[in-house]
């Protein structure tokens, strides 16, 4: 049975960019566990997706060896987490599986919005956090500075904080040594019911789903019967092991303190659920650990092939995503202009973003997304409610009472000589002020409770363009808000495009439908008749653009019989059209779909 | 009873050379030295006495287009067509044209193209300003069109086109209705009224040119037909004007998929159901056009759905339009099962029309013919 005295588990959080994969990739070099030919650039982000876009999307965890300076051998858990607030409940498990965090602050750049969330957020678990200045040779780095803004916007001591260099390997010894003396070890008890918090699962073809978890209490090896508590799902152990780097380790039994993981031939990640307590079902815990719930999704958007004949591809892609993602959710819908294709359910936009680009890129998919909705709750006169994920599916005015919508608390942290645009732009989108702080003279956070549908619209790009890129943003829900909701809808040609429809609020319909409006106008390409585009609530047109008919294109060349290049031109010309959908008379641009979606362009 | 069983063929031959390449020329043509030239005549004469002998064609029309034909030396177009008329039958109507470019024709010249048999020129006059013709890269004048104009009259060319262009950069729409008028007054027999088309990798697709808006292009181009008219000339085609009879055959053979030759540089061909086309590069055309199969490069076996399709794209260029039932006499389909869809649809919104057995565009729809043409090629 390993000491548990020796085993530190812990997580490092940060803001996007400040350095979090650099220093977990120090710190494996440094302990030794990986040549150089092992280490790909950066262990922990395994995806290339991830990589690219700088985060992390899937937690995952590594188990390295550290002799300290005391001569003792330490066995360190490093327990990656995802770093942005579409998956906060999962961050919310991975510390829960930590005894304490490291918290990397950048240099130069200081406390972010997000960073503080994740703090609290660490805090709330009874982590200790070990605050650790990155980057410190960057021309622009400002330790003290850094330093005191930790210790008076967080609260932390910072005073011994390590001052590091990630991307140079500078001080990282500080780093190792403080995870020994400042992370208290596991104590759990070895001899009571197993006890074991899953905290990532993933899908492998042969393997089953691999559950990676973290032991409370009592040990599991193979043979074990495990019970999900929370699913009731069975299942009987067939390997356990502990996390190399970028592989699976097997081992004899995982005990009390260890985090490792468990594989027991389950064919579903949804039967294992993160959050969930793993016990033995022949010997069970008392009570599971606390925390566990359902993730569902926030935000909801129709995809679709953009070549109908791949319908049955992207069913298949989404398929295999679902494998290894408990909380993507899809189901096949049929739009008039689209076609058939899928209304998917996603954590946040990021999630979003992130199945799409895995669409396209891996699974070489073109798609046509329709606008983000959120779920609104529609209160019939009948008494009926209704979960609405699909504008298109609003039941008549006449038969609603009510609506109500999801409402979030955001915070956004700005450098002050931006407070007055970013104070604007939440004023637009409905947000109600709801205070702030200084963080020092120079940075404040905001405090907004916002309607979910206004983030998920472009939110972040107006953030970052008001603020010169210098805003950051955390949410949470907050519970649903009554509204006056409507549905916009979107005719072209008189013809209702149903995949353009979605539900705004009333006060923001006008200023919505005249933009989308001028935005189509750009996109639609003139054709052989005048085509009117109309913004329209029920039966009440509250904009209206024009696109004009074409009204010349003559090929008049054709010399010496030169066919075939006549033909090219035509064929070229036909070709363009494959790219668009037919609406009625109307062919429209896919891309007009998805263009739709930003329009903040200030 | 012996015109019945032959087969009308047209011929093209390619002259690829001029004075100085126009900046909106985009065709295979550019300077050639006196030696260049003769060396092409004489490979192209080469091609010509090594073609393989096709049985049961008459040739109802022989086109010399360029480049500038009408720059060579008289007695080499000569030698051309006597070669041409020993190698295949010539049908006694056949109509012989020259490409010419003003400042090229002198009276030794076209008596000499009369005596070979050349019956029809077709002038490059583009327009009737010096100042167009000077941005269009001409390297004549008004004037110099005029001369050589009235010197063919003289030497007794009784049908010649002239050809202009609208849409010059700079060019205003009574600026383009004076051009035609001015053209129309000297009473050719055709003229040929094309919209610059600004192609890639001309001296014009590098500049930044003040090209007429399309709404001044629309009205050039529907007035066109309106200011002919009044002169007596009738639209028979996207871009042609003529007066009664004097519709160009040997274009008229294009649109309506008549079998063609083309002989020398680059040239195109229509030939037992297959397009080709001779090689586009001089050195290979030079020494191999001894050899004339070996030069013809792209050789294209049509399908029945492509042949569909041309007599469609090409057949609807004609004022006329095409006919039902020649349709159905070529391929043994009927027109409306096949394109039924599209007819009817472009029928509907106004932009096509039928009578008589005729599908044709409206004036509306040969606005945007292009448009609709490409949406007679198969998915």
């Amino acid at each position: 049975m390993t000491d548990q005295s020796k085993i530190r588990n812990f997580c490092i959080i940060a803001h996007i960019d400040h350095g979090k994969s650099t220093l977990a990739d120090r710190i494996i070099e440094m302990t030794g566990l990986l040549t150089e030919r092992e280490m790909q650039s950066q262990v922990l982000d395994n995806m290339d997706l991830e990589r690219e876009r700088g985060i992390t999307i899937k937690s995952q965890a590594v188990r390295i060896i550290y002799r300290g300076k005391d001569g003792e051998e330490y066995i360190f858990n490093l327990i990656d987490t995802p770093g942005h607030v579409d998956f906060n409940y999962e961050v919310s498990r991975s510390l829960a599986a930590c005894d304490g965090a490291i918290l990397v602050v950048d240099a130069a750049q200081g406390i972010e919005a997000q960073t503080l969330a994740n703090v609290y957020m660490a805090l709330d678990h009874d982590l200790d956090v070990i605050p650790v200045i990155n980057k410190i040779d960057l021309p622009s780095a400002d330790p003290e500075r850094v330093i005191n803004e930790i210790e008076d916007v967080i609260g932390l001591e910072a005073q011994d904080a390590p001052q590091i260099s990630a991307k140079v390997g500078l001080n990282i010894e500080g780093v190792l040594e403080q995870i020994v003396e400042k992370i208290p070890a596991p104590c759990g008890d070895p001899d009571a019911p197993l006890k074991a918090l899953i905290f990532d699962s993933i899908y492998d073809p042969y393997k089953g789903v691999i559950v990676f978890c973290r032991l409370m209490d009592g040990c599991v090896k193979k043979g074990t019967k495990i019970r999900m508590m929370a699913t009731g799902f069975k299942a009987e152990v067939v390997e356990v092991g502990y996390f190399g780097a970028g592989q699976f380790i097997p081992c004899e039994e995982l005990t009390a303190g260890m985090v490792g993981y468990i594989t027991a031939s389950i064919k579903n990640v949804r039967d294992t659920r993160v959050g969930d307590t793993v016990t033995d079902d022949e010997n069970p815990c008392a009570e599971a650990l606390p925390g566990y719930k359902k993730v569902n999704p926030m935000v909801y958007c129709g995809l679709y092939p953009a070549d109908g004949s791949k319908y049955g591809d992207l069913r298949d892609a989404l398929e295999k995503l679902q494998l290894n993602d408990a909380s993507l959710f899809y189901e096949p819908e049929t739009s008039v202009a689209l076609g058939f294709g899928f209304r998917c359910g996603f954590l946040g936009l990021l999630h979003l973003e992130i199945i799409q680009e895995r669409l396209e890129r891996e699974y070489n998919l073109d798609l046509v997304t329709t606008a983000p909705s959120v779920i609104y709750k529609v209160y019939k006169t009948n008494g009926e409610v209704i979960d609405l994920t699909n504008p298109t599916n609003l039941p008549d005015p006449s038969e609603i009472e009510f609506m109500e919508e999801p409402m979030v608390n955001a915070e956004i942290m700005v450098t002050t000589e931006f407070i007055g645009a970013i104070m604007d732009l939440c004023q637009e989108r409905r947000g109600q002020y709801g205070g702030m702080d200084y963080m020092e003279e120079t940075r404040a956070l905001l405090k907004y409770k916002l309607p979910l549908n206004e983030i998920i619209y472009d939110f972040f790009d107006a953030l970052k363009s008001r603020s010169r890129g210098y805003a950051s943003l955390d949410y949470e829900l907050c519970g649903y808000e009554r509204s006056e909701l409507v549905k916009l809808d979107i005719l072209v040609n008189r013809e209702e495009v149903d995949a353009l429809s979605f539900i705004v609020h009333g006060e923001t319909a006008y200023e919505r439908g005249r933009r989308m409006c001028e935005k189509l106008k750009e996109e639609i390409p003139r054709q052989l008749f005048e085509i009117p585009i109309q913004a329209a609530i029920g039966s009440k047109i509250i904009a209206r653009e024009t696109v004009k008919a074409m009204r010349k294109d003559v090929l008049a060349k054709c010399y010496g019989g030169d066919i075939t290049r006549k033909k090219k031109l035509l064929e070229k010309q036909k070709e363009g059209k494959k790219r668009m959908r037919q609406v009625g008379n109307v062919e429209i641009p896919q891309k007009a779909f998805m263009s739709v979606l930003k329009l903040d362009d200030k | 009873m012996r015109e019945k069983t032959l087969m009308p063929l047209e011929i093209y031959v390619h002259i690829p050379f001029c004075i100085r390449k126009c900046d909106y020329c985009d065709f295979l043509s550019g300077p050639g030295d006196r030696t260049r030239q003769e060396a092409y005549i004489k490979a192209l004469l080469h091609e010509i006495r090594s073609l393989p002998h096709i049985p049961n064609h008459e040739v109802v029309s022989l086109f010399f287009g360029g480049g500038t034909p009408s720059l060579l030396d008289a007695c080499l177009i000569e030698e051309i067509i006597s070669n041409l008329k020993e190698k295949f039958l010539f049908s006694p109507e056949a109509e012989i044209s020259l490409e010419a470019n003003p400042g090229t024709l002198m009276k030794e010249k076209l008596k000499v193209y009369r005596k070979a048999g050349v019956n029809r020129l077709s002038i490059g006059l583009q327009s009737a300003d010096n100042e167009e013709l000077n941005a269009l890269g001409r390297i004549h004048t008004f004037e110099e069109f005029l001369e050589g104009y009235f010197l063919a009259r003289e030497e007794g060319f009784f049908n010649i086109n002239v050809d202009l262009m609208c849409a010059i950069p700079g060019q205003s729409y009574e600026g383009w209705i004076r051009n035609l008028r001015t053209a129309a007054e000297l009473k050719p027999e055709h003229i040929s009224a094309y919209s610059l088309i600004i192609e890639e990798g001309t001296p014009f697709a590098q500049r930044k040119l003040e090209l007429p808006d399309e709404d001044t292009e629309y009205r050039m181009y529907e007035d066109t037909e309106k200011v002919l008219r009044e002169y007596g000339f009738h639209q028979y085609e996207i871009s042609n004007y003529a007066k009664n009879g004097f519709e160009c055959l040997h274009n008229l053979g294009y649109w309506k998929r008549t079998e063609y030759l083309g002989l020398g540089l680059g040239a195109a061909s229509l030939l037992a159901g297959m397009r080709f086309s001779n090689t586009r590069d001089m050195e290979e055309y030079l020494a191999c056009s001894r050899n004339a199969e070996q030069i013809r490069k792209d050789v294209q076996l049509l399908t029945k759905r492509e042949e569909m399709e041309e007599f469609m794209f090409l057949g609807l260029r004609m004022t006329k339009g095409i006919r039902e039932g020649d349709f159905m006499a070529c391929f043994g389909v009927s027109l409306r099962e096949r394109y039924g869809a599209v007819l009817d649809k472009y029928r509907k919104t106004g932009f096509m029309e039928y009578e008589d057995g005729y599908w044709r565009f409206t004036r509306k729809g040969i606005h945007v013919s292009n448009v609709i043409l490409a949406e007679f090629l198969a998915e």
